[in-house]
């Protein structure tokens, strides 16, 4: 059971990081190492790309709650895209959903 | 209805590592079962929440415990026992704290954690925790989404 973490620059501070596999409270420490710095580009933009995760819990919900936190801090976009139906309904279920909706808006005023 | 359950023990050390072991059985269980993708899911989900909180938090003083999980596949449901000997904690006030993220809190005050024991409720028909001794995390799962009624209705035509 493991992850692998792929990270690819888009442009000039903006970076898209694709995780494959399953993130866990095994694996979650690797994809938080991966993302956190990423997250502390001031003015940047990082996009996650779940489309390849095929099993996430609370601890990667944990992670990409940490992310967003320091990504307002440092001004920093952060996204999610490619969730599969099923981490969809993970992200409706806890409210991540509406917290990441509401960081991408108010993220994009405050860099528009 | 008398019914016998077939029943799986698996014990694994109290290390992230071999959680994933844990999700791979019950969901072997599950299938097994009949159980439908989504539902599948969801026990794997909850199994691996009360293991992480055992790796967690049962053997963070007292070095590497282990973790037992019962599964017991009834006809009418999956009940899964995941339990340690490690450290216990207030369950009542845990399970009065069970709420999804406030979407309009302030994103400082939104905590990384925390949101296990909330998913396990969620997704499970039936839970209950017990911590007289370390921690036992009981969970059902019908197989049918309405499987309340249908073991009501079961009940009360076949008698």
């Amino acid at each position: 059971m493991n992850i692998s973490i792929e990270r690819e620059a888009k442009g000039e501070k903006i970076y898209l990081v694709a995780v494959e596999g399953e993130i866990d409270v095994f694996t979650a420490p690797e994809l938080k190492k991966g993302l956190l710095p990423l997250t502390e580009i001031e003015d940047g933009k990082l996009i996650l790309d779940l489309n390849k995760t095929k099993y996430m819990d609370s601890t990667a919900l944990g992670v990409i709650v940490a992310a967003l936190k320091s990504a307002a801090k440092h001004n920093c976009r952060f996204s999610v895209i490619g969730m599969t139906p099923r981490i969809k309904r993970l992200f409706e279920i806890t409210g991540l959903m509406d917290l990441l909706t509401r960081a991408q808006i108010s993220g994009g005023s405050a860099n528009a | 209805m008398p019914e016998t359950n077939d029943v799986i023990r698996l014990s694994i050390p109290a290390k992230p590592e071999f959680v994933g072991i844990a999700r791979l059985a019950c969901s072997g269980a599950a299938s097994r079962m009949g159980y439908s993708f989504d539902a599948i899911e969801d026990i794997k989900v909850a199994v691996s929440e009360a293991c992480t909180n055992a790796v967690s938090h049962g053997y963070k003083k007292n070095g590497i415990g282990q973790i037992q999980i019962i599964m017991e596949c009834g006809n009418e449901a999956l009940t899964l026992t995941v339990l340690h000997n490690g450290e216990s904690f207030d369950a009542n006030q845990a399970l009065q704290k069970l709420r999804p993220i406030d979407p309009s809190a302030d994103l400082d005050d939104v905590n990384e954690g925390g949101l296990g024991l909330f998913l396990i409720n969620a997704l499970m028909d039936q839970v209950t925790i017990s911590t007289e001794c370390g921690v036992a995390v009981r969970m059902i799962k019908f197989v049918t989404r309405d499987g309340v009624e249908r073991i009501a209705n079961k009940v009360s035509t076949t008698e």
